[in-house]
């Protein structure tokens, strides 16, 4: 080959720095694709932003045939259902990562924690045809009438059950965000130095002091990392959502009200947006929900980037 | 009075003992809930037609999702011809060469980007390929769907190829074999279960998504192979069943999710007996 190529009078192809200057062109291809999703949804938005400036998020008022766009009931909706699915969701992970780490019998750890990843597996579509179809008529004929009668003097709990609404939505999303707060928060447990537990229980802890007050604090920026990527999750978490939430931008304190939230109203109407404001709308809710996730996303990889360094932590 | 702080701790201790093993207990009979359900109300309609027909519109019994199925396929491995390759040689940049800074900007954005959602994806599909092509197309679908399947192949090679221990590649540039065939012959080839493993978790993953396909690949009525025309799936027809006005169509629904359901189940479950193995 050599031989050849000086004949030719060809430079000689070195194999080993064209193999390796091919996958750094494509790593920076990656690299590029990330600036350009960016990009392209900043250029996209531009007729909406040139329309509404700050307005855009700031106002109330969706309403395509008169042509105004904002987008304020739909970051409402966002952040609201994801919050309430995170305070649903955390409780309920953390219990599940002390079961698997602490309690459970040693035989049991693998399957149980196979068990809880498969809900990880289940796609969007499907819980939302059975939060639609299984979960909201529960809630509308079970749950939120007794909430309603019982809590009813608080204003979260005031209105007419629907079945669909934020609640719904809320439950929805924190069963699909269980196993990613927990599967990490499994793993940071697990990652806690034995002689820290064991120099607790000596001092006269019980176990479970042992856990909450030694454990859990040990590893508490690994938890907080697996709890914004929960939450980032969420935000974004689309289908279900669309599917149980109700898909009304209103702004209520009430969580039996319907709601929506950004990835539903692109879903929702994305295909209907007849002219070029109204895309761009919605793009702009794509690059506002875009720029959250990223930034969540960024923040929890660099506490657990951080931790990574002092301590195995396999996430 | 010690007595009673103690047994006071211990209760403690007992009540949250017993919360943590009803979390465990939450999150499996949750999932066997919803399985069972899907499975009861789509069991009935599983049978040759829903695999072999196309569907038929409201009120006309019978039909199937033949072109769902197959589009659900095709568009599954467009996107993975599109982001295989690429996220393997990534992967073997990251691992292989990956110091320095443009490195660990790599590996950071490319973790990033698994936090994406995947309707983002979808409008940045639409606006590099559909607007362009003035037209939904299986291909805008399968370029969302690549998009999401790229960081988590990235990912999961980097990965493993860490595990192939040093000696093995020393072992074979010390036989005088050229680096880039290092890698190739024995670095991938030693993690070559891996990272198959990685690839059908990413395509168990992608295979269900909707969100994205909704406004690239939109769906279609008849049997499409071809990239440029708008291509029917699974996820996109399940989403249309169901949150239809019609009875008759809410059965499809229920259908199409246990066959989806199995699908990714299972792709996603033989994946992972197999990473256990080895």
């Amino acid at each position: 080959m050599a031989e050849r190529g000086r004949l030719i009078g060809l430079p000689l192809l070195n194999k080993d720095k064209a193999f390796k200057w091919f996958t750094a062109f494509l790593s920076f291809i990656l690299l590029l694709l990330s600036i350009g999703i960016l990009f392209e949804l900043i250029i996209s938005s531009r007729l909406s932003f040139d329309a509404f400036g700050l307005k855009f998020i700031l106002s109330r008022e969706w309403d395509p045939v008169q042509r105004l766009f904002g987008a304020l009931p739909f970051i409402w909706g966002t952040f609201v259902s994801a919050t309430l699915a995170l305070f649903i969701a955390f409780p309920i992970s953390i219990g599940i990562a002390i079961f698997l780490s602490e309690l459970a019998p040693r035989w049991m750890r693998q399957p149980v924690s196979f068990i809880i990843e498969l809900l990880a597996a289940i796609p969007s579509v499907i819980y939302g045809l059975w939060g639609l179809f299984v979960l909201a008529p529960v809630m509308q004929i079970h749950v939120e009438p007794v909430l309603g009668k019982y809590l009813g003097f608080l204003p979260f709990f005031k209105g007419y059950p629907l079945g669909v609404g934020m609640l719904t939505g809320g439950i929805i999303i924190a069963i699909m965000i269980i196993p990613t707060i927990s599967s990490i928060s499994k793993e940071v447990l697990s990652a806690v130095p034995q002689h820290q537990k064991e120099a607790a229980l000596a001092l006269g802890m019980t176990r479970w002091e042992a856990i909450w007050r030694v454990m859990l604090p040990y590893g508490r920026s690994g938890i907080v990392s697996a709890v914004i990527l929960g939450y980032g999750r969420a935000l974004g978490e689309t289908m279900a959502v669309t599917m149980v939430i109700g898909n009304t931008p209103n702004i209520s304190l009430s969580l039996l009200d319907p709601a929506y939230t950004i990835a539903s109203v692109i879903a929702n109407e994305f295909t209907e947006a007849t002219y070029e404001l109204y895309i761009s709308s919605l793009i702009e809710l794509g690059l506002i929900l875009f720029v959250i996730t990223f930034i969540l996303n960024a923040f929890a990889r660099f506490l657990l980037w951080r931790m990574k360094r002092f301590e195995e932590v396999k996430v | 009075m010690n007595n009673l702080r103690y047994t006071r701790r211990k209760l403690t201790q007992k009540a949250m003992f017993f919360f943590s093993v009803a979390s465990a207990f939450i999150g499996i009979a949750v999932l066997f809930l919803i399985l069972g359900y899907i499975i009861y109300k789509g069991a009935a309609g599983i049978n040759l037609d829903f695999f072999t027909k196309l569907p038929t519109p409201v009120g006309v019994p019978g039909g199937g999702m033949a072109n769902a199925l197959i589009g659900s396929f095709y568009l599954v491995g467009l996107a993975g011809l599109l982001s295989i390759p690429a996220g393997i040689l990534i992967g073997v940049y990251l691992s292989e060469y990956g110091r320095g800074s443009f490195a660990s900007a790599v590996r950071f954005v490319s973790d990033t980007l698994t936090g994406i959602p995947a309707i983002v994806m979808g409008i940045f599909a639409y606006t590099i390929v559909v607007l362009p092509l003035g037209r939904f197309s299986a291909i805008a679908g399968a370029f969302a769907l690549s998009l999401l399947m790229l960081p988590i192949i990235v990912k999961s090679t980097e990965e493993l190829l860490k595990m192939v221990p040093e000696t093995l590649r020393e072992a074979s540039l010390a036989l005088g074999i050229p680096r880039w065939k290092t890698i190739i012959r024995i670095v991938l080839s030693t993690a070559k279960s891996g990272i198959i493993t990685g690839i059908m978790l990413a395509i168990a993953r992608v295979g269900g998504e909707a969100a994205p396909l909704l406004f690239t690949a939109f769906g279609n009525s008849y049997m499409n192979l071809r990239p440029d025309q708008p291509i029917a799936n699974l996820p996109v027809q399940l989403y249309v069943y169901a949150v239809s006005p019609y009875e008759d169509w809410h059965q499809k629904a229920w259908a199409a999710a246990l066959c989806l359901m199995g699908i990714v189940l299972i792709t996603n479950i033989i994946a992972r007996i197999y990473a256990g193995k080895r």
